[in-house]
């Protein structure tokens, strides 16, 4: 290629380029709406959105009670609406109940209160595994539930998305709920992880190092899961 | 519970979590959750027919032991949009090839336009 010219795109990029100018030409997109749904995903909702409802349901108990009643009227009651018209529900984890939530068909997640799926949420090994062996994922989280805790796993669609209600943790008894919302994590909400009252960082947006560019390296899985 | 062997705090979830820092890793699969985003919200389909046609979609790749989320994203962007009768695969391609050739043909540095 000649040197001063450009390098076109990846084969993909090409082709959502031609959606693009296709749909635009034809009036049924515009690049100002497509940057706004972007803002929106990427800077408007995300976990710290599901913090403040756990946060308000851990300091009043009848919000609590209505969020697990009605959880997308609950959300909403705080400004958080589903934009795919999707229902909610919040499922509580308790002293004998731990809850996890997957979709094992696509990448269905509660985005109006979480932002957008993580990589591992959408990759074939969480999908397949979680519902096969839930303990043993949730170990490899970190996650080591009592033997006598039972595990339910919530298998979310278009129409309903969970959110799990992470249990309080001790010794937070003096904080107020903004302080609690700071405690919740992305992942508590999901339900890989459980919480120990260290501040959240993935609520923010956690981040150690940066993250290696590109491809996600899927989590290992094995062919067939034996169902157990 | 017949249990891999595994170690807690080590699995394949903890490495995929230290790469999990971003939404999208290039800017096409943003602007193609962009796209299925707004062309939901102009009614042109219900967002459980997106789920079930991109859910298609991962099946499909996952049959030949592949995975790649956002490539099933797209090609069901382009489904869906063949199947409401918006544009159709050859007219996609088309346009994706005189891209490939504006690229091609605009010097550095310079902004590349699709010729009409």
């Amino acid at each position: 290629m000649s040197g001063g010219h450009q390098h076109p795109p990846s084969e993909m990029a090409l082709r959502v380029k031609a959606l693009e100018t296709l749909l635009t030409d034809r009036g049924i997109v515009d690049a100002g709406a497509m940057d706004a749904v972007l803002d929106y995903y990427e800077h408007k909702v995300g976990p710290r959105n599901g913090a403040r409802v756990v946060a308000r349901a851990w300091v009043d108990p009848a919000y609590r009670a209505r969020l697990l009643d009605d959880a997308t009227a609950a959300v909403g009651e705080l400004g958080f609406l589903g934009l795919q018209g999707e229902c909610m529900v919040a499922v509580e984890n308790t002293d004998n109940v731990h809850n996890v939530v997957v979709c094992t068909l696509c990448s269905c997640y509660p985005w109006s209160v979480l932002g957008l799926p993580p990589a591992w949420y959408k990759s074939h090994a969480y999908r397949s595994r979680v519902v096969l062996e839930p303990r043993a994922v949730l170990q490899e989280f970190g996650v080591n539930l009592p033997d006598e805790t039972e595990v339910r796993v919530w298998d979310s669609t278009a129409e309903v998305r969970y959110l799990v209600l992470p249990r309080r943790p001790e010794g937070t008894e003096s904080l107020d709920e903004e302080q609690l919302a700071g405690l919740v994590t992305r992942d508590a909400m999901i339900g890989t992880a459980v919480l120990d009252g260290s501040p959240g960082e993935s609520a923010g947006q956690g981040a150690t190092a940066e993250s290696p560019a590109a491809s996600t390296p899927a989590p290992k899985v094995e062919p067939s899961p034996k169902v157990e | 519970m017949k249990s891999r062997p595994t170690n807690p705090g080590a699995g394949p979830f903890e490495q995929a979590l230290a790469c999990d820092q971003r939404d999208f890793d290039e800017p096409w699969q943003a602007e193609a959750f962009a796209l299925a985003v707004q062309l939901h919200h102009q009614g042109l389909f219900s967002w459980p027919e997106w789920s079930e046609t991109l859910a298609a979609e991962i099946a499909k790749l996952a049959e030949r032991g592949e995975e790649n989320y956002f490539l099933c994203w797209l090609n069901a962007l382009e489904g869906l949009v063949e199947r409401k009768a918006v544009t159709s695969r050859s007219e996609l391609a088309f346009v994706a090839d005189a891209w490939r050739e504006a690229y091609r043909n605009t010097p550095h540095g310079k902004p590349v336009h699709l010729a009409d």
